[in-house]
């Protein structure tokens, strides 16, 4: 289904859309706020900005060099070209280190590639440990939010979930409870682990480090207690010195949540004693998408969700009506790249108003790149005949004058002298909640020009 | 000084009076205004679509018309920003860049080319202002919430200066009010929602008139205003500003 499908169903329940938009507006003040306490944030921006362009540009270089130190660590790397290749080499070690339990923290990468599925396929139990990526992998949904995925369920929800899985008594949606049962279930899980997968916020070429961020300290708890960490990330997320991370940091917990720093920055280098430290580098398009000079700066992304809390559209469409990995605006540049003609209405779920690129703290200008998307997107995927056509048709009554006139003024008869059941019918879909204006007389033309002429029979 | 007036085709068919407004305020500030004839369109609504293309004939016949003026003057925030941002789609000849220097949105010419902010208007009603996107994040007509620094707003910098206008400030000052072109159509619903939020925000509180630098944001927001019959007012700036209530 198109975005807007998906959007209006969701619409249905308008209690649902005012909480999700008041929720996520939430967040999105609580952002403004502690920017706003930062003198230069603007700088900060820009240094963002240009510390991802240098990493893109030397991008080989980086990832190289990264893979020289973490060696030098006693951390073994793997280059998987796409989903299917990160997927077997996770099993691979797994198998390897016969492990059958396994504990994760968020990782949208992995998402993206559907690595739970695919090792539940072979018989492994994955356990989402992240307290929202639990309430939706019990659900059995995708997050909707990249930063928050169970912003779409409420308390009440998560209530009847522990109830059915983790046989919690009710308790009218208590929070405090219901954390306390998650924590009690988690913690047996993360005892029991054999493997923790993570993923990577920043990975530092200059040391071979690289810093995992969670409130929940769920990724360390995973790490320390497993006999083996697999950490996996795209390739964008290398930067090149340990001194840049003072920028991210700071960007990434002040834009996601509007915390001044991420209740655990967790640096991971080398191995403990006996244990063993993978990192898989993926790339999964992105390459492909680097290769794009209107859309590579879209590989900046730190995954803070900001676009996501600051648009008008996914607060009031919800994340699962973009039915992608990543949703909202960032996930709108970012999909198209990988299926246009699957994700072709993305870039289409947007007023352009710019709030995203504004927020954005690397400084993507997103809502340009939807733009440009869009320019692609009528020219290489079909479209439907009618809007084909009628682009074609305003194009050309556009071009000349006279015709415009003409059009105009029929138009203008319409709206004053039809009666308003057949104006607003349904092929109209202006009409279903709005009015149209009433069509003038006289347009401004017209009044232009007699006043023109009165003028001169005056003079 | 020799002004083009830029007359976007929905106002020039569906809002005469903004026009009229906005060339009468001109003239009282004793700009030397003119309106070319075989205006039409800038493009915009099919390039927001994705045919930016089939709007090429539309961007040609809009440097011809104005090519000749020293400053382009219009009464929306969004076509100036379209002929600003996206008119690179055709040769940029001298004409061309001339054309894209040159537009601006009214109140920007007002204050910053004219350096007049006291229009000697007189609005004695409760005002509530709506920042239309492509003209505060496109243009930098004011300073948007999402980006720290120097606080600013053209539009009510003019409106202060009417005689009884008094801003009421809203809760969400610089949300998108969910018009964007076609959007309106294609995304029925969520573009709904949004303008209603919009106006549920200007009513709670205690607006009469809601006003902005874009008739198309306000033709969205009229058109549920008005289906729903709320005791609100939709005027352009030109209209307040041009006013001696």
């Amino acid at each position: 289904m198109s975005h807007s499908q998906l959007a209006s169903i969701f619409n249905k329940d308008e209690k649902k859309v005012d909480w999700h938009d008041k929720a996520l507006w939430f967040v999105r003040h609580k952002r403004d706020k502690s920017v706003h306490e930062v003198k230069n944030w603007e700088e900060l921006r820009n240094l963002g900005h240009g510390i991802k362009a240098h990493m893109l540009s030397n991008l080989d270089v980086y990832l190289k060099e990264f893979e020289a130190n973490a060696n030098k660590n006693g951390v073994e790397v793997h280059w998987a070209a796409n989903a299917e290749e990160h997927n077997q080499i996770v099993l691979k070690i797994l198998q390897e280190n016969n492990a059958k339990k396994i504990v994760k923290s968020k990782s949208m990468l992995t998402e993206e590639c559907h690595l739970n599925p695919y090792l539940e396929a072979e018989g492994l139990e994955v356990i989402d440990t992240d307290l929202g990526e639990r309430i939706v992998q019990l659900a059995k949904e995708p997050p909707s939010h990249i930063v928050l995925p169970a912003i779409h369920k409420n308390r009440h929800e998560v209530d009847e979930l522990f109830q059915e899985h983790l046989g919690t008594k009710p308790c009218d949606g208590d929070p405090q409870y219901l954390t306390g049962e998650a924590r009690k279930h988690l913690r047996q899980k993360f005892i029991e682990a054999d493997a923790a997968l993570t993923g990577v916020n920043f990975a530092i070429a200059e040391t071979g480090g690289f810093v995992v961020c969670t409130n929940e300290g769920n990724a360390d708890m995973g790490a320390h207690l497993a006999p083996v960490h697999i950490a996996c990330m795209g390739v964008e997320k290398i930067i090149p010195r340990q001194e840049h991370l003072g920028v991210f940091l700071r960007l990434l917990a002040r834009s996601a949540t509007g915390q001044p720093v991420t209740t655990y920055s967790s640096h991971f280098k080398k191995p403990a004693d006996g244990k063993k430290m993978h990192i898989i580098i993926v790339d999964n398009g992105r390459s492909e998408q680097l290769s794009r000079p209107d859309f590579r700066a879209s590989l900046h992304c730190i995954r803070c969700g900001a676009c996501m809390n600051t648009c008008p559209i996914y607060r009031r469409s919800g994340g699962h009506s973009y039915d992608a990995t990543i949703p909202g605006p960032i996930g709108s540049i970012l999909s198209p790249g990988k299926d246009l003609k699957q994700y072709s209405t993305l870039p289409f779920a947007s007023t352009l108003c710019g709030s995203c690129s504004d927020v954005c703290p690397v400084k993507i200008d997103i809502h340009a790149q939807l733009y440009k998307w869009r320019q692609i997107i009528t020219k290489e995927t079909p479209q439907p005949f009618i809007k084909k056509k009628s682009m074609e048709i305003m194009g050309s009554i556009f071009a000349k004058p006279s015709q415009f006139e003409t059009v105009g003024k029929i138009a203008r008869w319409s709206l004053r002298s039809l009666p308003k059941s057949m104006i607003n019918s349904k092929p109209n879909a202006w009409g279903k909640a709005r009015d149209l204006p009433l069509g003038p007389k006289e347009s401004f033309d017209d009044w232009y020009k007699n006043r023109e002429a009165n003028k001169t029979k005056n003079d | 000084m020799k002004v083009g007036l830029f007359i976007p085709c929905y106002i020039n068919q569906l809002y005469p009076q903004v026009g009229k407004a906005t060339i009468e305020l001109l003239e009282k500030l004793k700009v030397d205004v003119v309106y070319p004839s075989g205006q039409t369109c800038c493009g915009q609504p099919m390039a927001n679509s994705g045919y930016e293309y089939e709007g090429e004939g539309a961007c040609h016949n809009f440097v011809n018309n104005f090519k000749d003026f020293d400053y382009i003057v219009t009464p929306s925030g969004s076509c100036a920003y379209h002929v600003k941002k996206h008119y690179d789609i055709i040769p940029q000849t001298e004409e061309v860049t001339k054309v894209r220097t040159n537009v601006y949105e009214l109140c920007d010419f007002i204050l910053n080319i004219l350096k007049v902010k006291d229009l000697g208007a007189s609005f004695p009603h409760k005002v509530g202002v709506h920042k239309s996107c492509h003209g505060l994040r496109g243009l930098r007509l004011g300073s948007c919430s999402e980006v720290v620094g120097p606080k600013f707003s053209y539009i009510e910098e003019l409106l202060t200066e009417v005689k009884g206008v008094e801003i009421m400030p809203i809760k969400r000052g610089d949300e998108c009010c969910g018009f964007g072109g076609t959007f309106a159509v294609t995304e029925e619903a969520v573009s709904v929602k949004m303008g209603k939020d919009k106006i549920k925000d200007h009513l709670e509180s205690g607006v009469e008139v809601i006003t902005a630098t874009d008739t198309s944001c306000l033709m969205h927001l009229e058109g549920l205003v008005n289906r729903n019959k709320q005791p609100l007012k939709i005027l352009h700036i030109a209209e307040i500003l041009n006013s001696s209530l």
